[in-house]
């Protein structure tokens, strides 16, 4: 088993005639992928990746020729939010938005929708999702993983492939990798991972990468200490010498009135459990301190 | 990007709230005849108020916000507020307006909710002192109410909101500034429309009634920066004394970049990695001179644009590149610090560590050009640092 992604995803491309989408859907389906289609309005009746994937016009209409379940989003940012929302009314259930720049106020709708359609979706700003050895949707590098039992959530991107890397590099191979993104309003929180994993058989520890800015880690940690109790936790969190009141890359980073600092994520984190690392290297041996023995 | 509170109050004005009339002087002579003309008009009260406009918080108390009786006494306090210093920040205008006869304060602000995912109006009857400090003292004088994510801000809402914050003598003024707020928010895309204070003030009819009425006597508004294409006439409203040059240089050049007060400058990929990067300089025992991050799938060209911007700064004496390759290849990257390298004015030691997409190809070129690398990020940090120690003579 693993979360949001794996054997059974059956993924549509959007935006894959663009540079990006052709790229990494090309480096999707390398990896094992089940890239089923493409859409891009207008290019319609093409064929992608040397051939091997139709080209659709619209979101539903691949929907309905290839039973895709999964989108992975690389159209520009002023068209993310509607193709999140053709994605959800067309029926996919899981929608990833690599998407980086999206105006926070043209989220707020999208998000709403994918709601009432039942739908979910990661990111948008999100290096997308990797199950090892099973299936991954989105830029995460798939030479990083190792196939294992620990669940990695976090709001980063190049942080999460240090992470990661220090891991595989321990041993330690990962369920699912999710990267939730770096935006202030995004589909699945830290919470909403931590909720999937504790319902999958095959996620024995978990590992959060979080930074400065809102409160969703201090959320996700009321929620495991009481949830989480008996599962190896550790964390990492990025930000400490970060100053108040400036923007530290991602739209969502920033320390602002007091509220969101490191200092407070880490005490959260460390009241239910977690071993909080001061450099993400030190991860795999505070997961071992946990009692992970996988 | 934080907007000056003239400029927000225009924003305010434009979409028909109520705001007090002011006008914005930048010398003692300016501030002269605005106050005499706002005296001449006779305001309840018989004073203007001159304000700092600076993009930090605190000016109350900082001394930026002062009244005066005459329009000799306002060029008098425009000339002793304008070059203050107010953390960190040069104050080079000011704001003139009528002193209001203030009966009563409030707070009300428009703000993003990540948790929700929608937009927030927080009230509070508590105005005019700083709302962290309401929120931390007294949570339960804030009261909270959520617009439709569809739909937007409706009048029951906003009706709701207004008895609860103490405002049901002027519903119907309230009423207005809550969705007001909530459409200024959307119309120009910003994270924050702030109203602190929101005050019933006595304004005298011009046939010499008394009357009170609801009125936005502050205005702080923030932008989300990733709108600001969609809305070519606020990028005016940026002002050029608010942002050191290497600032802009960053913006244009299209990183992001973070002055900061240290000695170890770092070039990263990604903002999660580069703040780690910072953390862990300053975990070995180093200050880090800069947050930057030269984004994904950077080109030789930016990596040298990015470098130059780091050594503008002349407190940097050690360099630390951590570049994560996914999307970014390392090879590019490393063409780039040795293309920089060639061309920078000063010599800087210069710590390495590329890893990921394309970094055996990085490692022969690097090796070729004699740069110092790192295998981990921890021992990146930790030769960052001893650079540094070893170019200023100092030790731990």
């Amino acid at each position: 088993m693993s979360v949001l992604v794996g054997r059974d995803t059956r993924l549509l491309v959007q935006g894959i005639t663009g540079r990006e989408g052709e790229f990494h859907a090309r480096q999707c389906q390398a990896y094992g992928t089940n890239v089923v289609a493409g859409v891009t309005p207008g290019k319609g009746g093409l064929r992608a990746l040397d051939d091997s994937v139709p080209v659709y016009d619209t979101v539903a209409e691949a929907v309905r020729q290839t039973g895709a379940n999964t989108s992975l989003i690389f159209v520009p940012a002023a068209g993310a939010p509607d193709a999140i929302m053709e994605a959800a009314t067309a029926g996919i259930a899981t929608i990833f938005c690599i998407t980086e720049g999206i105006p926070a106020l043209d989220m707020i709708p999208a998000v709403d929708l994918v709601r009432r359609q039942g739908a979910r979706l990661i990111g948008p700003n999100c290096p997308g999702a990797t199950s090892p050895g099973r299936a991954k949707v989105g830029i995460i590098p798939g030479s990083i993983h190792r196939e294992g039992r620990v669940g990695v959530v976090s709001r980063s991107g190049t942080l999460t492939y240090e992470a990661v890397q220090a891991m595989t590099d321990a041993g330690l191979g990962q369920s699912t990798c999710i990267g939730i993104g770096g935006d202030p309003i995004i589909g699945t929180t830290f919470l909403d991972a931590l909720q999937l994993f504790e319902q999958d058989p095959e996620t024995e520890a978990i590992v959060l990468i979080g930074e400065i800015g809102g409160a969703a880690e201090e959320t996700a940690a009321a929620w495991a200490a009481e949830h989480l109790r008996d599962v190896p936790k550790a964390a990492f969190i990025a930000g400490r010498t970060a100053p108040e009141g400036k923007r530290m890359g991602h739209a969502g980073a920033i320390i602002s009135g007091g509220a969101g600092t490191a200092a407070s994520k880490v005490e959260a984190l460390e009241a239910a459990g977690f071993r909080v690392a001061s450099s993400p290297t030190e991860l795999p041996a505070l997961l071992r301190d946990a009692g992970y023995t996988g | 990007m934080k907007l000056q509170e003239a400029d927000a109050k225009s924003l305010l004005v434009a979409q028909g709230l109520p705001v007090p009339e002011w006008a914005v002087a930048h010398s003692p002579d300016e501030a002269r005849a605005a106050a005499a003309r706002f005296l001449e008009a006779g305001p309840v009260g018989g004073k203007v108020v001159i304000k700092a406009q600076v993009l930090v918080g605190g000016r109350g108390k900082a001394g930026g916000v002062k009244l005066a009786s005459s329009a000799d006494e306002a060029a008098d306090v425009a000339t002793s507020i304008l070059g203050m210093d107010i953390k960190g920040m040069t104050v080079r205008k000011v704001l003139v307006g009528p002193a209001a006869d203030i009966v009563k304060e409030f707070y009300l602000a428009a703000v993003l909710d990540r948790a929700e995912r929608g937009i927030m109006l927080m009230g509070s009857a508590e105005g005019g002192v700083e709302i962290e400090q309401v929120a931390a003292t007294d949570p339960h004088a804030i009261v909270r109410g959520h617009a439709d994510p569809a739909l937007g801000l409706l009048d029951f809402q906003a009706r709701e909101l207004a008895f609860a914050m103490g405002l049901g003598e002027h519903l119907k003024a309230a009423v207005a500034i809550a969705k007001g707020l909530v459409r200024t928010m959307t119309a120009y895309d910003a994270d924050l429309v702030e109203i602190n204070p929101l005050a019933i003030i006595n304004d005298g009819q011009p046939d010499g009634t008394p009357t009170q009425r609801l009125v936005c006597l502050d205005a702080k508004i923030t932008l989300d920066d990733s709108a600001l294409a969609r809305h070519p006439g606020l990028e005016d409203l940026r002002d050029p004394d608010e942002e050191a040059p290497e600032d802009r240089e960053a913006r244009e050049a299209g990183l992001t970049f973070i002055k900061l007060d240290g000695t170890i400058g770092c070039m990263v990929n990604g903002a999660g990695l580069a703040m780690t990067t910072m953390d862990l300089v300053k975990r070995a025992g180093g200050e880090p001179a800069n947050f930057l991050d030269i984004g994904g799938g950077a080109r030789a060209e930016k990596v040298a644009h990015a470098m130059r911007l780091i050594l503008s700064d002349p407190k940097v004496d050690a360099i630390l590149v951590n570049i994560f390759g996914g999307i970014t290849r390392g090879d590019e990257v490393a063409r780039g610090l040795i293309e920089a390298r060639a061309q920078q004015s000063r010599d800087v030691p210069m710590v390495v560590r590329i890893v990921g997409t394309n970094a055996a190809e990085a490692a022969v070129l690097l090796e070729e050009a004699r740069f110092e690398t790192a295998a981990t990020l921890d021992e990146a940090a930790a030769k960052a640092v001893a650079a540094s120690r070893a170019g200023t003579g100092t030790s731990a």
